[in-house]
């Protein structure tokens, strides 16, 4: 077009930013990229395509990593972490400090690499993700200067294996990396075979760079070498991003294993309109929430819920956004929207969206350019869509998003929180109350309070639900890459000798068989049998109830309907945990003789015992109204809270030995931190917690806040580790309950808190109480809110 | 809050605005998130880029869409001719040659004055075709009483201004007496008779992008034919968030009413790049249909220099100076 036709159109015509010099370092590997092993590159070997989502052209070859390969990555990445470690934090913050500038300095390459690899558009690789790339090296840069002073009771985990998504290929890299090599771990990183490239060219620089040999490997290949990886013995945690079934796979491929696990998986997350918000910014909003990235984003906004009365008005506005994007080559910087990353994921959005459209949902999408070839798909919206539906429930991961209507604040929370899924919410509502109301209300790692889609790496990042866990960014971040150093050292636990029965009795003179105690009431148990409680030596005690699955079941139900205690004021708490305690003291004789009888010990052990218990209570009290969170300081104006809230419905299988004390250690911090528990005592030693009963009976413990289910701890445990209603299990004990239990919670991703066979010594305060539990009982929610007149 | 309905026909070029009743519902719902707007705003200049041909004819939409201003207390009837010489020519014509655009008759949208100078203005620019824009009532402050207001745009319009840029009383927002607000531009509406009246919001006086959104939509129900971001004189002018903002005023009473209202951002544009941001912005809040001078002017003085000198540097490719372009 000629100027004079541009004048009278006002067309944007084409904006090209140039991939020459990234054309030229694809050239230099030409013949295929090895892997980065040990500080170098491997021969290319076993090599298939990368290919540009855009065009379908041959990017470049990647090599195909077998167990050789991991092998030899986690030799050298094991080899160099002792030295690296040792390095300290402040010498670890130079790396750090010289990678983020690295990227800075490299940055329009890698965003033109990234771009053509991925299909995503240049403005986005340029704008978001290598600024932020960088800016999670720089903020970790930090956390390795001050390790020794903010976290001095921890040691980082060893080696990290890292497995990261297609999505965000260089910035995953970068969160992943960042932490993890700054509080002292060393790394195997596998990128996702679609978008390996602009992790090899990181390798590239890193090594020029002088990043010591082993502390970072990159491994290429598909989902077979990350499997590798997670399986590996040498591996001390695993780290993944990447869809919800794989999560699950990986849970149960390292149940049992003791390596640290952080799972950053799906979503299907509700972006709420209400009637009083700016529309037109909510539906600038939807832009960043679902066209973002192509909708290929694990926090998207997918699904719309917007107040029935301005429904039809947000719409017509939303419809009229649409019609404004513009799709193209991701090398033109006058687009919104690039290319799906594959072929595949074309068929997967085209096959879920024709199949709502048949299922009756209205298909907006708006007329515009399509670039011929390559993997493009146009924005969409599917209104007239029910909650039943396959595309209200599912994650899409593509450029599409459901709308549907409530009428009040309660149905909006209702419908947002009915998902399997908790990974992020955005509300719209320019009345802070109500706004600050959902925000405390909605089940979802992350908020954005009259914004979406903003991240920073002082900002935790994660889900909960079957949106994974652990946090990445931020102080609550940096947990995951690190282990207690008092836990390092436990012993492991010796199994408990069952004495065999004498056949003699010591029977109180009046039978008071206890019952189990589910929903604030002794109830009988399902299957009205009865076990043996024995003395060490072989005594018959008396007799407990023999739980069964139906007990478990009504116990989660009791727990479930106790919802108010995590709504109660933390001091409301912390008097009920003090009041536990008083009243437990007040009966210390008897509960000290109780546990000589069941355990043989000596009275001076008992009565420690039980004073320990007592003062755990006292802890766990003064916690109550401590554990609070942080604000953290994200480059906005606005505030971005930290709040550590309740996991919820929690099952907890106690250890064996100290029948009272363990008890009290396991559920008193839950309780604390407004968890409701279903509690599985000693099974060797139970009569401490049915006991237990008559206190809580006169401390004002609501009815279903702690559920006691007496029986045998593995079928028990089982129930609870496959029931999709729990939301955790904590569980100490037989090694075999640990795997038992990380196995079988995948069925929504409980959070696992197990011990794997190791020892507490429940009177040492070091292991036995504090941070560590407090952590383990709740999760952090980050709560954007910007602000501005 | 009232509904938005879908409109189907646009109104007719250069129809004016006829306004519409008071609603005051549309105003109480008025709400405009600070944040959201600003990122809107900062995320456009990495969406939208013109390169080119098509930035050279974007440039040149831009020189049709200015109205060049001259508004200091030490203008002279010789200032201002020399002003309106360069309206009538503003790129110089071997530039314009090149450029395939001299048969286009490119000149800026109007000429800006104070009352005083109308007449000079009108008589220079005689066979032009270019408008006189007079700011009136009481410019800047606008606290002149009301007579001496309306009879200052009665003797503009009777020397010949053809557009006339009104001062809103800030007072009226700031204080929420939105019927004083509305009365007023409907007196100013009336005395412009067949001049077009822009009605100046003082942005930078009003604060917050509500009291923005609430001013814009009261002064185009009362009938404004453009609503202008500042006198040039507060210290924040034309931004990009309040421009969003007005901008969605004006799509949302062109939804509602059937009626365009033209849009003049004024103070603070001097940049060719922040010009084509303006159009980008325009383009995609409001549509194509608000791209020309009948619906879109810059309030600028120096804006026309920098997009000379980057014209001449799209001819030639090496960046040009300010004195290879004749001085308005």
């Amino acid at each position: 077009m000629s100027v004079s036709e541009y004048f009278d159109t006002m067309d944007y015509g084409p904006a090209p930013e140039s991939d020459a010099e990234a054309r030229a370092w694809l050239r230099t590997h030409a013949k295929g990229f090895g892997h980065y092993i040990n500080g170098g590159f491997t021969k290319p070997a076993k090599l298939f395509d990368s290919v540009e989502p855009a065009t379908g052209a041959l990017l470049g070859k990647v090599s195909q990593g077998g167990k050789a390969d991991v092998d030899a990555a986690v030799k050298a990445a094991a080899k160099a972490q002792p030295a690296w470690a040792a390095m300290g934090g402040p010498a670890r913050a130079r790396k750090l400090y010289a990678l983020a500038r690295l990227i800075q300095r490299n940055a329009r390459l890698i965003a033109v690499v990234e771009a053509l690899d991925n299909g995503k558009p240049i403005r986005e690789t340029r704008d978001i993700d290598i600024p932020l790339a960088a800016r999670h090296f720089y903020h970790h840069a930090g956390w390795a200067q001050l390790q020794e002073t903010t976290f001095p009771d921890h040691d980082p985990l060893g080696v990290v294996g890292q497995v990261i998504p297609w999505n965000f290929p260089f910035l995953m890299l970068s969160w992943k990396l960042a932490p993890a090599l700054a509080l002292g771990n060393t790394v195997v990183l596998k990128p996702a075979e679609n978008t390996s490239v602009t992790a090899l060219l990181f390798a590239e620089l890193a090594q020029a760079a002088g990043l010591p040999d082993g502390v970072l490997n990159i491994v290429t290949g598909d989902g077979k070498t990350g499997a590798l990886i997670v399986e590996h013995d040498g591996i001390d945690k695993v780290a993944f991003t990447g869809s919800t079934a794989v999560g699950k796979e990986i849970r149960k491929a390292t149940a049992g294993s003791g390596k640290s696990l952080t799972l950053e998986l799906g979503g299907k997350s509700p972006f709420i309109v209400f009637d009083d918000a700016d529309l037109d910014a909510a539906v600038e909003g939807v832009v960043d929430a679902i066209w973002f990235n192509q909708g290929q984003v694990c926090c998207a906004g997918s699904r719309i819920l917007v107040q029935e009365g301005v429904a039809e008005d947000f719409h017509t506005r939303l419809r009229a956004r649409m019609a404004k994007l513009r799709m193209g080559n991701p090398m033109d910087k006058c687009i919104d929207l690039g290319s799906l990353v594959s072929p595949d994921q074309h068929a997967r959005v085209s096959g879920m969206v024709d199949a709502a459209v048949k299922a009756g949902a209205t298909l907006f999408q708006p007329d515009m350019d399509m670039p011929e070839g390559g993997s493009f798909y146009p924005p969409t919206l599917l209104t007239d869509v029910q909650p039943t539906a396959e595309v209200a429930c599912d994650e899409v991961f593509g450029p599409v998003v459901v709308s549907m209507t409530f009428r009040t604040f309660d149905e909006a929370v209702q419908l947002a929180n009915h998902s399997r899924y908790g990974l992020s919410a955005s509300i719209w509502s320019e009345t802070i109350s109500q706004a600050m109301d959902v925000a405390a209300s909605v089940e979802a790692g992350i908020v954005w309070v009259n914004t979406t889609n903003v991240m920073d790496a002082a900002v935790g990042f994660g889900g909960v639900k079957e949106s994974g866990y652990g946090r990445e960014g931020g102080k609550e971040g940096c947990y995951g890459y690190l282990k207690p150093k008092a836990w390092a050292k436990l012993p492991m636990r010796k199994p408990l000798t069952r004495p065999t029965p004498s056949g003699g009795l010591k029977l109180e003179a009046i039978d008071r068989t206890p019952k189990l105690f589910i929903g604030g009431k002794q109830a009988r148990p399902d299957g009205n049998y009865s076990i043996p409680v024995q003395s060490p030596k072989g005594d018959k005690l008396g007799e407990v109830g023999d739980g069964n699955r139906k007990d478990i079941r009504n116990a989660v139900e009791a727990a479930r309907g106790a919802k108010s205690w995590g709504q109660k004021t933390a001091h409301n708490r912390a008097q009920i945990l003090y009041y536990l305690g008083e009243n437990l003291s007040g009966r210390a004789d008897e509960f000290a003789s109780r546990i000589r009888e069941m355990t043989g010990a000596s009275a001076a052990k008992a009565r420690a015992e039980v004073d320990s218990a007592i003062d755990r209570f006292f802890t766990y009290g003064a916690w109550a109204d401590k554990w609070e969170g942080a604000v953290h300081l994200p480059p906005m104006q606005g505030v971005a809270l930290a709040i550590p809230e309740a996991l919820g419905v929690v099952g907890v299988i106690c250890p064996d030995e100290a029948p009272l004390l363990g008890f009290v250690s396991m559920v008193a911090p839950l309780i604390a931190t407004g968890n409701r528990v279903v509690a599985v005592p000693s099974a060797a030693h139970p009569l401490s917690a049915t006991d237990f009963y008559q206190v809580m009976e006169t401390s004002d413990v609501p009815a279903g806040v702690l559920n006691i289910v007496t029986g045998d701890a593995m079928s028990l445990a089982d129930t609870l580790a496959k029931h999709n209603d729990v939301d955790a299990v904590w569980a100490f004990g037989a090694p075999e309950l640990s795997t038992l239990v990380e196995e079988h919670s995948i069925g929504n991703l409980k959070r696992c808190f197990v011990d794997y066979g190791r020892q507490v010594d429940w009177h040492n305060n070091a292991v036995a109480e504090g941070e560590v539990y407090l952590r383990a009982a709740t999760q952090t929610k980050s709560i954007w809110v910007p602000y501005g007149a | 809050m009232t509904r938005l309905r879908e409109v189907q026909d646009t109104a007719p070029p250069h129809a004016r605005n006829a306004g519409m009743p008071l609603d005051l519902g549309l105003v109480a719902a008025a709400r405009v998130n600070r944040a959201a707007a600003e990122r809107r705003a900062a995320s456009l200049p990495g969406r939208r880029s013109v390169k080119k041909d098509a930035q050279a004819a974007w440039l040149l939409k831009a020189v049709t869409c200015i109205d060049l201003t001259t508004l200091n207390g030490d203008d002279t009837p010789g200032r201002v001719k020399r002003l309106c010489a360069k309206a009538a020519q503003p790129v110089r014509a071997d530039i314009l040659e090149r450029l395939g655009m001299a048969d286009r008759g490119i000149t800026t949208g109007a000429i800006c004055v104070y009352h005083r100078y109308v007449a000079t203005a009108v008589e220079a620019l005689k066979g032009t075709g270019i408008p006189v824009a007079a700011v009136s009532t009481g410019f800047p402050a606008g606290l002149a009483p009301m007579e001496t207001k309306l009879r200052e745009i009665e003797a503009s319009v009777a020397d010949g201004a053809q557009e006339i840029d009104i001062v809103i009383t800030r007072e009226h927002v700031l204080t929420g007496n939105w019927q004083a607000l509305y009365d007023e531009m409907r007196a100013y509406r009336e005395a412009c008779g067949e001049a077009h009246v822009k009605a100046i919001l003082a942005t930078g006086d009003l604060k917050t992008l509500r009291n923005v959104a609430r001013a814009s939509l009261i002064c185009m129900m009362a009938g404004a034919d453009f609503i202008k971001t500042s006198t040039g004189k507060e210290a924040v002018n034309a931004t990009l968030p309040i421009t969003l903002v007005m901008l969605r005023a004006i799509r949302q009473y062109h939804q509602l009413t059937g009626q365009m209202v033209g849009y003049k951002p004024a103070g603070g544009v001097s940049k060719a790049k922040d010009a084509v941001m303006y159009l980008a912005l325009l383009k995609e809040e409001l549509g194509d249909a608000w791209l020309n001078p009948d619906w879109f002017r810059f309030g600028a003085s120096s804006l026309l220099a920098d997009i000379e000198r980057q014209l001449e540097h799209h001819l030639d490719g090496a960046y040009s100076a300010l004195n290879r372009h004749p001085i308005g």
